[in-house]
């Protein structure tokens, strides 16, 4: 072992206050393990965190433990919910980031997601009604469409049917829009497992240590 | 051990040209969802997670969270990696649930709260204690990510696992939920639009 960070251990505690509920306000977050402090990151994890803005974030700090990980998860990232030739709308594929947050349980993810819905598709109203009653919200056939295919790849077992993909077919989407709508739902599994077990949600408002 | 394939989602959704061209459309996607899948399995450090070990946790998270070809892909993986293979597969059939389920930390989501099987490491047969501890650890992440809280965290130390040891085992599980779902949603394209 040459990298002394590895052999730091402890898990971090706090005295704050978790969200109520989900929300659309600015939830924060906090590390159960100890980020590599800002000035102590090394050209390899400074190259992982792809853009040095990252290096305030403590999610993305603790994840550059992992720096190729990092790098390589962050433009799979990009990939999904920022290339905008042709295929599904943004706010489409962030819905699905939504849902998959929603039924997860990832009080930050949805957080995040629902906002950026809300506003690409101006439907605030819609997704704060995800957020408040559930994955059961009537959405309208075009979003509900969406959402019963974002709940069906988050299940475990893994739920996905054919029936899934043709209610999108039937609802306009063609076979790029479907995979776009796919990949952010499948992708949200990927983050809500990082953002839930890496760390925890704090209460909006709440100053951060 | 079998050689890694040029893309590894391709192979295990056996993706037909024509989806193929369609996820060509996305080409960062494509890209560096086989170079995470690589900085996983062929990493620079290993010392912290062993890639024997790493096959072997690949093998439990995905046979819970399904019974199709990704499952199969890693069980495979993992018989070629460690003689402890079997005994991790079979303690995957022997703790099959649903999910995701849990507890909420959010004392307004109480009535959303729900049971189910929560395994811990002591559980798990025939299998040495730092590895059933990440078992255990993605047992959680599989079925009730939303309880992670200080103790599993705590857990998996106790057990020997170093920070930078959980940083990436957390990063295996997380890749792992997103690979195997594109490919059921993969091959799940394949059938409708054949």
């Amino acid at each position: 072992m040459t990298d002394t960070a590895a052999t730091a251990l402890g898990t971090l505690r706090y005295d704050l206050p978790h969200p109520d509920r989900f929300t659309t306000e600015q939830v924060g977050w906090v590390p159960w393990l100890e980020p590599p402090a800002k000035d102590d990151l090394t050209e390899r994890q400074l190259t992982g965190l792809d853009d040095e803005r990252r290096a305030n974030s403590p999610y993305f700090r603790l994840l550059a433990r992992d720096p190729e990980l990092l790098l390589n998860r962050t433009r799979t990232d990009k990939g999904i919910f920022y290339n905008e030739d042709a295929g599904a709308p943004r706010a489409d594929r962030e819905l699905a980031a939504a849902v998959a947050s929603r039924l997860n349980g990832c009080v930050f993810c949805a957080s995040v997601h629902a906002r950026f819905a809300g506003k690409l598709s101006r439907r605030e109203d819609d997704v704060a009604r995800l957020l408040e009653e559930g994955v059961e919200a009537d959405l309208g056939p075009r979003w509900n469409a969406v959402k019963a295919a974002a709940i069906a790849l988050t299940q475990t077992p893994i739920a996905l049917t054919s029936a899934h993909v043709e209610a999108l077919r039937a609802e306009g989407f063609d076979e790029l829009s479907i995979l776009d709508v796919l990949q952010g739902a499948s992708f949200f599994n990927n983050a809500n497992r990082l953002m839930l077990t890496l760390g925890r949600a704090v209460q909006p408002g709440v100053e951060l240590p | 051990m079998s050689p890694v394939p040029t893309d590894v989602i391709d192979e295990i959704a056996s993706v037909p040209p024509e989806l193929g061209a369609v996820r060509r459309r996305r080409p960062d996607v494509r890209e560096y969802a086989q170079k995470y899948f690589e900085s996983i399995f062929a990493p620079v450090d290993d010392s912290q997670f062993s890639v024997a070990d790493r096959w072997l946790v690949a093998a439990f998270a995905t046979r819970l969270t399904a019974d199709d070809q990704t499952a199969e892909f890693y069980a495979r993986r993992a018989r070629e990696a460690s003689p402890a293979a079997e005994a991790v597969l079979t303690a995957a059939e022997q703790s099959l649930w649903s999910g995701p389920f849990g507890h909420y930390a959010e004392p307004g989501l109480a009535s959303e709260n729900t049971e189910g099987l929560r395994l811990l490491a002591v559980e798990i047969a025939g299998i040495e204690p730092r590895l059933a501890a990440a078992l255990a650890h993605a047992h959680l992440l599989t079925y009730r990510l939303r309880e992670t809280d200080a103790a599993s965290h705590d857990l998996l130390q106790d057990a020997g696992w170093s920070t930078d040891g959980i940083v990436t085992l957390s990063q295996l599980l997380a890749f792992l939920a997103f690979q195997q779902r594109v490919i059921a949603s993969l091959t799940v394209l394949k059938e409708v639009f054949a």
